[in-house]
This record gives structure tokens, sequence and C-alpha cells, in this order.
């Protein structure tokens, strides 16, 4: 494996940007959100470099690995901490430097009458360099140190504005539901370690031939619960809809882009233990396959702009997970729809930011309504992204979606059917909710009060909706021309291309998504185009709809089956601590405190009674010897 | 004679002493009735050293007779400085220390 020493800039940079601006206080303020942009930008051209020293090598020596320092050294345990920059990293490292950027230029228009903006942009580039590190480590173990770090960014960043007691608690929800995934990390590591000795990626991998799949398996899982906990995955989905309690190009960068996709790295990365370890696979499959359609089902009932994408985000992390566990035949796909997915639901986060910004900060799609004209190049650029995530060709959700429908029909028998028809079907379901989203927001009539004045956002903020625009349009077909991208991944995946069953033709399943999407499209006109739409949700709506409109009952679920027993848990380990360990306590207090009390009556000052009990203990000690004698 | 007739003396004695002290409240009697009981302790040691016929229990005597003669200064002394300052001299009412 080739070294190199370059690769920890790439970490280092958007490092320092943090430390700089948060120990340098306001004496950077002027100057901090320019210098963040400028050290993530900067890493996007060490990321470039890199790539263009990979294309320079064979494929066998396009890793690099880079050595930091030795970690942990007890006995034979060996841990340093290395960097690995690989074809999947690189690919990592370009979508979160590349789109951090472009996130952190719309930011410094979009954050630019907050007075805590130095603040903000600290803590992105820290979100930028713990996420590089996620993906750079050579093993777990430093993974799981940008783990925990995008995780504490995304903590900081949700509750950005924590004078809102409702923004602090989305916070405060998303950190302790990622602790559940965290947990399954920990897991994971644990077992790795006691079963095979070793914790780096390369060293699990030479394992596995020599490890139980009972082990594996287990492994599998813990990995499968650290992913969904991150990935925001059923059934620890419940945090990213709150998450956008964050300023939205956070909920751009964070939770569309990056940080949410970290759970589909982590599948796709550990690919040896998945493969081998058929169990913990189907339930990536499952999960998948639930979160897509429980994502997709949210997504037709939410009114928040915001939270719509949030569903749609959940929904389309759901198809890469589900990709990711049909094995080698699956990552490319995953990794691709991950890229083709952060182009465009970040631009049109970006585009909801940038609604947002001309109205008055207001997030219901009711009050929207005609923006069309007023900004021009927001309804353009969110609209290639609509056509992108709805999967029309030639955009790039068409490439990246279809082939993951397509190798969810190949993957045999009855399971191939299934999960197929629930690809295909979420493939419909996003198109009425997207086409929705884009019907409230941009066309019919205006709803928004008279104080809201719609206007288009400065070039700062408009530039990298349409650079990310362009993105969206050309992404899938340049990663998939030649089959680019699933070439490039070839060596990592081993990824043999199997020709023999196929149930479906591929231009059959094209027909078929394209017809849904037509359907789902077609149904969403009508409902929302051809009838006037309501400036409140109206209530007397199905039972379904109640039920989507509360997250599918996510939250009532957590709170009774989790929260609520685990608070009665809590009161009784108080009240049994009180009562026990400090009734002891208390309870040997009194006795010496009553016994003391009583005694004292005997120490009253008077000369004579000392003497007499001087008196009665001695004649009692004569008389107990004289009995012992006798 | 037999020496234990000196024991039951001075046991006597001992008990006279001990039942002035406890039920006396003048200072000066509980005083005297403190001599007594060393008295009655030396009239044992001397009694037990006729009976052991060594010298053992004189010289003890010697020296409860010197404790004895020092106590006697110190405790008047005391006495007169409290009958001085409250113009009584009963034990119950010097009973300050207990605070």
């Amino acid at each position: 494996m080739t070294t190199s020493t370059n690769i920890v800039y790439l970490i280092a940079l958007p490092l320092a940007g943090a430390a700089l601006l948060l120990l340098g206080g306001r004496r950077t303020n002027k100057w901090g959100h320019l210098l963040a942009t400028a050290l993530s930008a900067s890493s996007f051209g060490v990321g470039l470099y890199e790539l263009s020293q990979m294309l320079g090598r064979s494929e066998e020596a396009r890793p690099v690995s880079q050595k930091l320092f030795e970690w942990i050294n007890v006995g034979t345990f060996n841990v340093d901490a290395g960097l690995l920059l690989d074809q999947l990293s690189i690919c990592f490292v370009l979508l979160i430097t590349g789109v951090g950027t472009l996130i952190h230029i719309y930011s410094i228009s979009y954050m630019s009458h907050d007075h805590d903006r130095r603040r903000f942009f600290a803590y992105l580039n820290l979100f930028i360099a713990a996420m590089l590190l996620l993906v750079l480590g050579d093993s777990y173990l430093s993974l799981y140190v940008g783990w925990e770090g995008v995780g504490l960014a995304s903590y900081l960043l949700i509750g950005f504005w924590n004078h809102k007691p409702a923004y602090a608690t989305a916070s405060k929800k998303a950190f302790v539901m990622n602790r559940v995934g965290d947990m399954g990390l920990s897991f994971a590591i644990m077992i790795a370690f006691a079963t095979m000795g070793t914790v780096s990626f390369a060293g699990v991998a030479e394992q596995v031939d020599n490890t139980s799949e009972a082990a594996l398996t287990g492994m599998g899982i813990m990995l499968l619960v650290a992913a969904a906990g991150k990935s925001a995955q059923f059934p620890l989905q419940a945090w990213l809809g709150d998450a956008m309690a964050g300023p939205t190009p956070v909920s751009a960068l964070i939770h569309a882009a990056t940080m949410v996709t970290a759970g589909v790295y982590l599948i796709t990365r550990s690919n040896f233990v998945f493969d081998a370890a058929p169990t913990a696979q189907l339930l990536v499959v499952i999960v998948g396959a639930i979160t897509l359609m429980f994502g997709a089902l949210i997504g037709t009932a939410k009114d928040d702009i915001k939270k719509a994408l949030a569903a749609s985000t959940m929904s389309q992390i759901g198809y890469m997970t589900l990709a990711a566990g049909l094995g080698p035949v699956g990552y490319a796909f995953a990794i691709m729809h991950l890229l083709t997915h952060g182009f465009f639901k970040a631009g049109m986060f970006l585009g909801a930011g940038s609604v947002m910004h001309g109205m008055n900060d207001e997030v219901n799609m009711r009050r929207y309504g005609a923006l069309r004209k007023f900004m021009p190049i927001t309804f353009v650029t969110f609209g290639l992204g609509y056509l992108a995530i709805l999967g029309v060709p030639p955009f790039a959700g068409f490439y990246s979606k279809d082939m993951i429908i397509e190798t969810a029909f190949n993957a045999g028998g009855a399971k191939g059917i299934i999960l197929g028809s629930v690809t295909l079907l979420g493939a419909g379901i996003t198109a009425f909710y997207m086409t929705r989203v884009m019907i409230l927001t941009f066309t019919g009539t205006k709803r928004w009060d008279d104080e809201a004045h719609p206007h288009e956002s400065p070039w700062l903020m408009w530039l990298p909706m349409a650079i990310l625009a362009i993105g969206s349009v050309s992404s899938g077909y340049l990663l998939s021309r030649g089959d680019a991208l699933v070439n490039w991944l070839h060596p990592l995946f081993d990824h043999h291309e199997e020709h023999e069953h196929h149930l479906l033709e591929p231009i059959v399943v094209s027909g078929l998504a394209l017809t849904m999407v037509a359907i789902g499209v077609a149904i969403a006109f009508v409902k929302y185009s051809r009838q006037e739409v309501a400036n409140i949700a109206p209530e007397d709506v199905s039972i379904f709809t109640k039920i989507a409109r509360q997250d599918l009952m996510q939250d009532r679920f957590n709170e009774a089956v989790f929260m609520r027993p685990g608070q009665a848990l809590t009161t009784t380990l108080v009240a049994a601590d009180d009562a026990v360990v400090d009734g002891t306590v208390r309870g040997v207090g009194q006795i010496a405190m009553g016994s003391g009390s009583a005694l004292r009556g005997l120490q009253n000052g008077f000369v004579r009674s000392y003497a007499a009990l001087i008196l009665i203990g001695a004649v009692a000690l004569i008389a107990a010897i004289w009995v012992v004698v006798q | 004679m037999d020496a234990s007739n000196y024991l039951y003396v001075s046991a006597l004695l001992f008990t006279i002493g001990a039942v002035g002290v406890v039920v006396r409240r003048n200072a000066i009697v509980v005083f005297m009735c403190i001599e007594l009981m060393l008295n009655a302790a030396n009239l044992s040691f001397v009694t037990f050293s006729r009976i052991n016929g060594d010298l053992d229990g004189q010289v003890m005597a010697f020296f409860t007779m010197v404790v004895a003669a020092c106590e006697v200064v110190v405790g008047l002394a005391i006495i007169v400085t409290i009958y001085r300052s409250r113009r009584s001299a009963s034990v119950d009412d010097a009973s300050l220390l207990k605070r």
C-alpha cells in the first residue's frame, strides 16, 4: 500500500479553523467566516489533489495510508492512529468538502444577521473535520472518534438557537437517540476485539474467515444498530424530523448530505462482515425497506417544508441501506445514490432555506404559494433537484435509484419481488410528496400575509444552489457512464457481475419506475393543483393522515415503550436508594444520636452523682470478679 | 488477735467514707470522707503486710499518706476559693461543668 503524508491535512485544516475560531473569540468575528470557508475549500483542494494522484496509479496501488502515531499499545493489542484514503473514502472526502464548502459559502449570507455567525462557522469546520476523520480512519476505533465528533457537531448545530427551549430539546433528543446507536458501534468494536483481536478494517477483513458466523452476525447487527442511529433508520429514526430545528445550512450539510449517510458508509465499509453474516445482511435490507416506506409516508403529510424534506432524506437513506444490504451487487449503487442524493437533497434544502429567507422564516408550506415569480432562481434549482429525486431521466436520481430498484428485483425469489415492489412503491410515493412540496411552494395562488415580501436571495446564496443543481442534473450520468463508479469501487467490494437471473430487464424496471412516478405526480396534481389549498391544515382528515402527521406515532411509541418505563425505573431506583441505602446510613446516625441524648442525662454536673456512679461501677466490677472467681 | 478483724474495720471505714461522699453536700465533710476511705485503704495495706510478713504494704501506706497530704493541700485550697466566691461550701452548687 502506498503511504502518504498529505492525508492528515484534509482533517487538520478545518480542525485548525474550528480551534482558531472558538479560541480566538470575538476578535475573529470580522473574518472568521471567511477563514472557515477558505479552510474548507483548501481541504477540498487537497482532496482533489489526492484524487488526481490516485487516478495516476494502478488499481492495486490506489489506496493510500498514513500512520499518525502509536495510539494504544497493550500486550498483543496494538492500535495505531492511522488514516486510510481509498477509492471509497475519496468519494466521501470530495462530497464532504465539496458540498461542505458550498454550504459554507451559502451560510456567509444566510447567517449574516446572526450575531453568533463566527461560532456557527467554527462548528461547521468542526463538523467537517470530524466527518473527514470518520471516513478516513483506518480502524473502527478511529472511525468511532469521528463518529462521536460528528454527533457532537450535530448536537451543537441543531441546538444553535438554543435560546428557544423547543430547539434545545430537539438537540438533546438527537443526541440521546444517537447514543443508542453509538452503543451499538462500541459493542461491535468489542466483539471484533474479543473474537479477532484487532479493530482495524484490514485486520478484521483478514480475520473474517477464521471467525464464527455467530460472532460475525452479532457484530453485523451491532453495526446495523450504529448505522440506524446515525442515519435515522428504523427503529432509531425519530430524531431526524426534530433535528430540523437547526439552521437550514446545517440541515442541508449534516442532516441531508453527509452525516446521516455515515451509517451507509459504515455498512459498506464493513462489507466483509456483512457478506459473511447473511442474517445481519437480511436485517439491513429489512431495516432499509421499512425506513424507505416510513419516511415516504411521513413525507406525504408534513406541511413544514424542512420536515417534509427530512422525511424524504430518511426515505432516500432507506434506499441506500437497502442497497447496501443486498451485498456485493448493491454496495456501489448505495454509494452512487448517496453521492447523487448529496447533490440534490443538499440543493433542495438550500432552496428551502432560500424560500424561508425570503418569507420571514416561515416554514409552513400552506403559507407559501406562487413563489415561482418572486424567486425564479430558487424555483429552477429546486426544480432540478425535484426532477433528480423523482428519477426522471436524464437527471441524477434516475441512474442511482433505478439501479437500486433493479438490483432489488434481481435479489431473487420472494425477497426480490417484495423488495422490488417496496422500492417501486417508494418511488411513487416520493413522486407524490415531492410534487406536493413543489406545488404548495412555487405554484398556485399566494397564501402568505402582506407582511411577507418574498424576494430572490443574494448571489452568495443562489450560487451554491446553482452548482448543486448542476450536480443534480449531471452527477448520475457522469458516475454511471461506462459503470464509472462501479468499476472505481470494484476492488473494494469484490463485485462480480452476475447476468444469470435477471427477473426483469433494466428497461422494464425503468418503465415501471417511471409509471409509478407519473402516477404519484398525477395524484399530487389532482389533489393540490386542481383544488384550492387551505392555508390552515384541515382537521377533518382521515385517520391515516392524522397518523402520518404525527410521524406514524414514532414519538408516542418511544414514549410508551422506552421513556415512561425508563422514567418509572429511575423513580423506583431513586426511591429504593432513598429508602434502603440512605435509610441505613440515616438509621446508624439516628441510633448514635438517640443513645447519645439518653446518656447525656448522666452528665448532670453533680459531683456526688458521679461519685455514686463510680461507686456502683466499682461494686459491680468487684461483684463480677467475685462471681467469676467463685 | 486474728488479722482479719482489721480488714473488717477497714471495710467498715471505707463504706462509711463512700456513703458519706455520696450523701453529704458539705464539701468539707465530703473531703473528710475521702480521707476516711484513703485511711481504710491504708489499714488494709498494713494488715496485708502483716499477714504476708513483708514490708511492701507498709511502704505503700507511706505513699498513700504522701498523696493524701498533697491532695488535702490542693483540695482545701479549691474549697476555700469556691467558698470565697460563692459563699457556699455545697458541692451541689458547683455543678457548672455540665455545660
